[in-house]
C-alpha cells in the first residue's frame, strides 16, 4: 500500500475525531466535507489504474460527499440559526475515549477478517472504526444536523470498505454513492428543512416523543 | 420477459402519476395497475416465468410467495384507496399515488431478484418510497415519526449494504458469478467462513431493522401510529415480508455453506426477544394502530423463530408470512374505517363500533381474532406449526415460553377487541349518527378476511406445494 493511501486513511480517522470532540456545528460540517474529499482522493490512490470508471467514482464521491451534502447541512444550519451542539447524551471526553476504543476494536476485529489477496492492512480497521464512530455520533447527539453528520461518517466507513471490492464487483461502490444521494440529499434534506420550518430548531430529541 | 414487465409496469405508472395533476386519474390508475400486476402474477403461477438474461431476475418458490402476497394485498389496498381519498384527501395526491406505485415496483424487485445487491436496491427503494407517505399529516408527531423511521431504516439499509460487501468478499476466489444466489449456494463450503459469518450478522441486523425485530423495533409504534392506515397495512404486511425475504436469502446461503449452526441460534434469540418485548408492550395498549405495531413485532419474532428452528418451522415461517400479511392488511384497513368515522385511533373513542359501522365492526372482530391466533384462521395454524417445530427439535423450553407469550398477547388483544367492538357507544354520541359504509372501503377487507379464513381451513394444493418447496430451500420440510 502506498504511503499516500496510509496518510489519507490517518487523516480520515482524524476528521472522525474532530467531529467527536467539537461542539461547533460549523467545524463538524467542515470535517465532513474534508472527509468526503479525502475519500475521493483515496479511491484514486488505491485504484490499480486510472480507468474512466475509477475516475468517475472518485469525482462522484467528492461531488456528493465532499461538496453537495456538506453544503446541504450548512444550509440547514444557517436556516435554523443553530451554531452549537447542546448537552450531548455522551460527553465530549467520553466520546473521544469511545472513539479511541472504536479504533482499537476495528484493529482487533480486522485481524480476524483477513482480506483475500492481502492488500491494504489499514483499510478494514479504519472502515470499521468509522462505522462505529458514526453510530456513536448518530445515537449520542441531539441536533438533527449532527445526527446526519454521524450517519455520513457511518456511510463513509462502508464506502471505505467498498473500495476493497472494486476488483470483483465493480458496481457495488455506485450503490454506496446512490445511498448517499437518495438518503442524504433527497429525504433527510427535506426532513431537516421541515423540522426547521415547524419548530425553528433542529433539536431532534425534544419534539413529540410519543408515549408508549 | 414477463418479469421485466412486472417490474416496469408499476415504475412507469409511478412516473405517469407524478406528471398527472387530475385527482380522478390517480384514483383510476392505482387499482387498474394493481389489477394488471396481479393478473401477471397469477399467470406466473400457471406458466412459470423465464429468468431474465444473466439470471439476475428469476422467480423461485420463496420469491413467488412474497410476490403474490405483495401483489394481492396491494390490489386490496389500491381498491380501498379509491374510497379512502374520497373521505380524506392525503396531502399531495400525486405524491401519494406515485409513492404507492413505486413501492409496488420496489417490492416486485425484491421478490424477483436473485442478485443480492439488486435485492438490497429493492429494499432501499421500498423503504424510501414509504417515507413521504408516513409524513402525511405534516404535524409535530408525524414529523417525529418520520424522522425516527428514516434514521432507523437508513442505518438498517447501510448495515445491510456492508453485509452485501462482506458477502462479496466471502465469495471472492471461488468460482461463480458474484452475489448470485444460485452461485453462492453452489460455492457452499468454498466461501470464506469469517467473512460469511460477518455478512450474516450485518444482513440480519440490517434487514432485521426493516422487519422490526426487537431491539431494532423502536421506530415501529410511532411510524404505524402516524401513517395513514392503508400505508400502515402495506408496511406491516408487505414491507416486512420483503425484509424477511432478505433474511431468508442469506439464511439459504448459510445453510448451503454448512453454517446453519451459526445462523440458527441467532435467529432464535432475536425471535424470542421480539416476542417478549411485544408481550410487554401490548398489554394495556389503548391506541389501535400502536397495538397493531407491537403485534407486528410479535409476528416478526415468530418468523425469525420458525426460520431458526428449521424442520417444519421453516414451513410454518413461510406460511406465517402469508397469514400475517393478509391479517395485518385486513386489520389496518378496517381500523382505517373506524378512524375515518371517529377521527381518533384510541380504543375509547372507537367504542361500540359494531353498532355504528356494522360491517367494519364485524371485520375488525374477525381481523383481531385472526391476528390474535385464534382458530380457524391461518395465523393459528402457522403459529402451531412453529411451536410444533420447537417441540420436534427438543426445545421444550422455547415451546413453553412461546405458548405463554402467545396466551398473554391473545388476552390483551381480546381485551381491546371486546372494548372496541362490543362496548356501547359513548353517551355523547348522537344515537342516529351512522356513516354509510362505502363498498370501496368494505369489499377489500372482506376479501382479505375470506383469504385469512381459507388459509386456515384448507390451503389450496398449489399454495401448499409452493410452501413446501420454499421450506426445502431453507433446510426444512412440510409437516
Amino acid at each position: 500500500m502506498p504511503h499516500a493511501a496510509r496518510f489519507f486513511l490517518l487523516l480520515i480517522v482524524l476528521t472522525d475525531f474532530v467531529v467527536l470532540g467539537t461542539t461547533r456545528l460549523g467545524t463538524i460540517i467542515r470535517a465532513i466535507a474534508a472527509q468526503g474529499i479525502l475519500l475521493g482522493a483515496l479511491s484514486l490512490v488505491i485504484a490499480p489504474e486510472w480507468t474512466p470508471h475509477a475516475v468517475a467514482i472518485a469525482i462522484g464521491a467528492v461531488a456528493v460527499k465532499g461538496v453537495a451534502l456538506p453544503w446541504l447541512l450548512a444550509w440547514a444550519m444557517r436556516e435554523a440559526a443553530v451554531r452549537r451542539e447542546v448537552e450531548p447524551l455522551v460527553g465530549y471526553i467520553a466520546s473521544l475515549l469511545l472513539g479511541a476504543a472504536a479504533v482499537a476494536i476495528g484493529f482487533a476485529v480486522s485481524r480476524r477478517l483477513p482480506l483475500p489477496g492481502g492488500g491494504s492492512p489499514l483499510l478494514v480497521p479504519v472502515a470499521l472504526a468509522s462505522l462505529m464512530i458514526g453510530m456513536l455520533v448518530l445515537t449520542s447527539r441531539r441536533k438533527a444536523v449532527t445526527q446526519v453528520a454521524g450517519y455520513l461518517i457511518l456511510e463513509n466507513g462502508i464506502y471505505l470498505f467498498g473500495l476493497t471490492q472494486t476488483a470483483t464487483v465493480s458496481f457495488l461502490l455506485e450503490l454506496g454513492v446512490l445511498l448517499d444521494v437518495l438518503v442524504g440529499v433527497f429525504v433527510m434534506g427535506i426532513v431537516v428543512f421541515h423540522i426547521q420550518r415547524e419548530f425553528d430548531t433542529l433539536d431532534a430529541t425534544r419534539f413529540g416523543e410519543a408515549d408508549d | 420477459m414477463r418479469l421485466l414487465v412486472l417490474l416496469a409496469l408499476p415504475l412507469l405508472a409511478a412516473g405517469a402519476a407524478w406528471f398527472t395533476k387530475a385527482e380522478r386519474r390517480h384514483a383510476a390508475l392505482l387499482p387498474s395497475v394493481a389489477a394488471i400486476h396481479a393478473a401477471l402474477v397469477v399467470s406466473c403461477w400457471v406458466w412459470p416465468a423465464f429468468p431474465a438474461p444473466g439470471g439476475w431476475l428469476a422467480l423461485d418458490a420463496a420469491g413467488l410467495l412474497i410476490l403474490t402476497l405483495s401483489s394481492a394485498t396491494f390490489l386490496a389496498t389500491a381498491i380501498y384507496a379509491v374510497g379512502y381519498v374520497r373521505r380524506e384527501t392525503p396531502r399531495g395526491g400525486r405524491v401519494f399515488a406515485s409513492c404507492l406505485l413505486a413501492f409496488l415496483a420496489a417490492m416486485t424487485l425484491v421478490s424477483i431478484s436473485q442478485h443480492l445487491a439488486l435485492l438490497w436496491l429493492g429494499m432501499e427503494g421500498a423503504a424510501l418510497s414509504m417515507a413521504p407517505l408516513v409524513y402525511h399529516r405534516h404535524d409535530r408527531r408525524s414529523l417525529s415519526a418520520v424522522w425516527k423511521y428514516l434514521l432507523m431504516s437508513s442505518v438498517g439499509i447501510a448495515l445491510a449494504l456492508l453485509g452485501v460487501y462482506f458477502l462479496a468478499t466471502a465469495q471472492s476466489g471461488s468460482a461463480g458469478r458474484p452475489l448470485l444466489l444460485s452461485d453462492l449456494a453452489a460455492a457452499g463450503a468454498a466461501l470464506r467462513v469469517p467473512w460469511l459469518r460477518a455478512a450474516f450478522l450485518f444482513l440480519l441486523a440490517g434487514f432485521g431493522t426493516k422487519m422490526g425485530l426487537a431491539p431494532m423495533h423502536t421506530w415501529k409504534p410511532d411510524t404505524y401510529g402516524e401513517a395513514p392506515p392503508l400505508v400502515g397495512g402495506l408496511m406491516a404486511g408487505v414491507l416486512t415480508a420483503g425484509a424477511f425475504l432478505g433474511i431468508v436469502r442469506i439464511t439459504q446461503v448459510m445453510i448451503a455453506a454448512g453454517e446453519g449452526g451459526f445462523a440458527r441460534p441467532l435467529l432464535i434469540a432475536f425471535g424470542i426477544l421480539s416476542l417478549i418485548v411485544a408481550a410487554a408492550f401490548i398489554a394495556g395498549q389503548r391506541d389501535l394502530k400502536r397495538l397493531l405495531a407491537y403485534s407486528s413485532v410479535e409476528h416478526m419474532g415468530l418468523l425469525a423463530l420458525g426460520l431458526g428452528l428449521g424442520g417444519i418451522g421453516a414451513y410454518g415461517s413461510v406460511l406465517h408470512v402469508l397469514n400475517n400479511g393478509v391479517a395485518k392488511t385486513l386489520l389496518f384497513l378496517t381500523a382505517g374505517n373506524a378512524i375515518l368515522h371517529s377521527s381518533s385511533a384510541t380504543s375509547a373513542d372507537n367504542r361500540g363500533l359494531l353498532r355504528r359501522l356494522p360491517l367494519s365492526g364485524a371485520l375488525l372482530f374477525i381481523g383481531l381474532l385472526a391476528i390474535g391466533g385464534s382458530p380457524p384462521f391461518g395465523v393459528f395454524f402457522s403459529e402451531l406449526t412453529i411451536v410444533g417445530a420447537a417441540v420436534n427439535g427438543g426445545h421444550a423450553g422455547i415451546a413453553a415460553i412461546v405458548l405463554a407469550i402467545l396466551a398473554i398477547i391473545f388476552i390483551a388483544v381480546a381485551a381491546i377487541l371486546l372494548d372496541v367492538v362490543f362496548a356501547p357507544a359513548p353517551a355523547a354520541e348522537p344515537a342516529g349518527r351512522r356513516m354509510r359504509e362505502s363498498a370501496w372501503l368494505v369489499t377489500p377487507p372482506l376479501a382479505l378476511a375470506v383469504i385469512a379464513l381459507v388459509l386456515g381451513v384448507w390451503i389450496p394444493h398449489p399454495v401448499r406445494a409452493l410452501l413446501a418447496r420454499a421450506a426445502i430451500t431453507l433446510g426444512g420440510h412440510a409437516p
